[in-house]
């Protein structure tokens, strides 16, 4: 397995798996408007997955397209980070989740579009127009539920405290980080963390929320060590291509 | 409440197209966008709180639109137009 193929699935299971977790509040919205806005977003982001699986699938070179890399991969061969796998528990934790994510993955395809393989430049380019409307949307959120009424938030702070350990497995480089961003393939990862802390910062404070302490993150997903959420995550996914294979409608 | 209105292309007139709820008009505007323009039907948005729109009242029906009934006068045809003129 390359490096590049390793860090395309990276990013394809982080939009993937993130993507599947909001398409359950479709119909579950607490509003008409919210639940189409975070269907959006779901659908903007399984757009993205499907772009850098397909091109996983030809780096690989093994005749993998996005559906088989999707569908018949079991949870320790995905390759996404821990906290988009985590579930998605009431409305403002899903929102927290999505601001965090949100604001790192902005950071990490302005980094992308600078880089050295024009495909995932491409990529990245169509994808941060999304992002930019994402971190704008979920940054207002955290206002509006963080600095509206006492239990939202209480509620706020204690999603994003519970949230917190799983929001730095991002800036971690190992290996295949390490190998890609000496290729310019991709920004050195932690060069993220600094522009990321003070976008949260500035949006936390604006929301009347306590930037929680650091203690200690957990890590594993880039290398297929994941928490038991996600078998139960793909099993309703991928159930249909597992029974039927090549299935199609 | 805020009503919607969005501009389908350039060189048209914003037209009104529902209505949603918001708190505010930062949250009214991206609603606006993720409920009305997600199959690309717009270049821009207006958003208005609907407590700011002024409407004519149903009880006014008759005083303010019966006058303009049976004044066919008003209608441009009484002109002759030349043959092979289709649209005027």
């Amino acid at each position: 397995m390359t490096a590049k193929f390793d860090y395309l699935l990276r990013l394809g299971d982080n939009c993937l798996v993130l993507s599947q977790q909001l398409s359950a509040w479709c119909g579950h919205g607490p509003a008409l408007e919210e639940d189409l806005a975070l269907t959006n977003t779901a659908l903007d982001l399984l757009g993205q997955a499907r772009l850098w699986l397909s091109y996983a699938g030809e780096v690989e070179g093994k005749g993998r397209d996005e559906d088989a890399l999707a569908y018949h991969r079991d949870a320790p061969e995905f390759r996404n980070l821990l906290i988009v796998e985590l579930p998605n528990g009431h409305y403002g934790n899903t929102i927290a989740r999505q601001f965090l994510f949100d604001v790192w993955h902005q950071q990490l395809l302005a980094g992308l579009c600078q880089s050295s393989d024009s495909r995932m430049a491409d990529i990245a380019q169509k994808s941060a127009k999304e992002a930019r409307y994402h971190v704008e949307r979920s940054a207002s959120l955290m206002v509006a539920l963080g600095d509206g009424t006492a239990l939202g938030h209480e509620r706020m702070q204690g999603a994003i405290d519970k949230l917190w350990p799983y929001a730095h497995e991002w800036f971690e480089s190992d290996a295949v980080d390490a190998q890609c961003a000496q290729e310019g393939l991709c920004p050195v990862a932690s060069s993220l963390a600094d522009p990321w802390h003070s976008i949260v910062n500035s949006v936390l404070a604006k929301a009347t929320l306590a930037m929680p302490e650091d203690v200690g993150h957990q890590k594993g997903g880039k290398r297929g060590l994941h928490t038991e959420h996600l078998s139960h995550l793909l099993a309703p996914m991928q159930v249909l291509q597992r029974t039927y294979p090549a299935a199609q409608w | 409440m805020w009503e919607v209105f969005i501009r389908s292309q350039h060189g048209l007139a914003h037209k009104h197209v529902g209505s949603l709820h918001a708190a505010n008009s930062q949250s009214a505007m991206q609603h606006a966008r993720d409920v009305y323009t997600r199959r690309n039907e717009g270049v821009s948005i207006w958003v208005v709180r609907a407590s700011d729109v002024v409407a004519s009242s149903p009880d006014d029906k008759a005083a303010l639109f019966d006058p303009a009934q049976s004044k066919v006068f008003r209608h441009p045809t009484f002109f002759p137009t030349p043959d092979g003129v289709k649209h005027i």
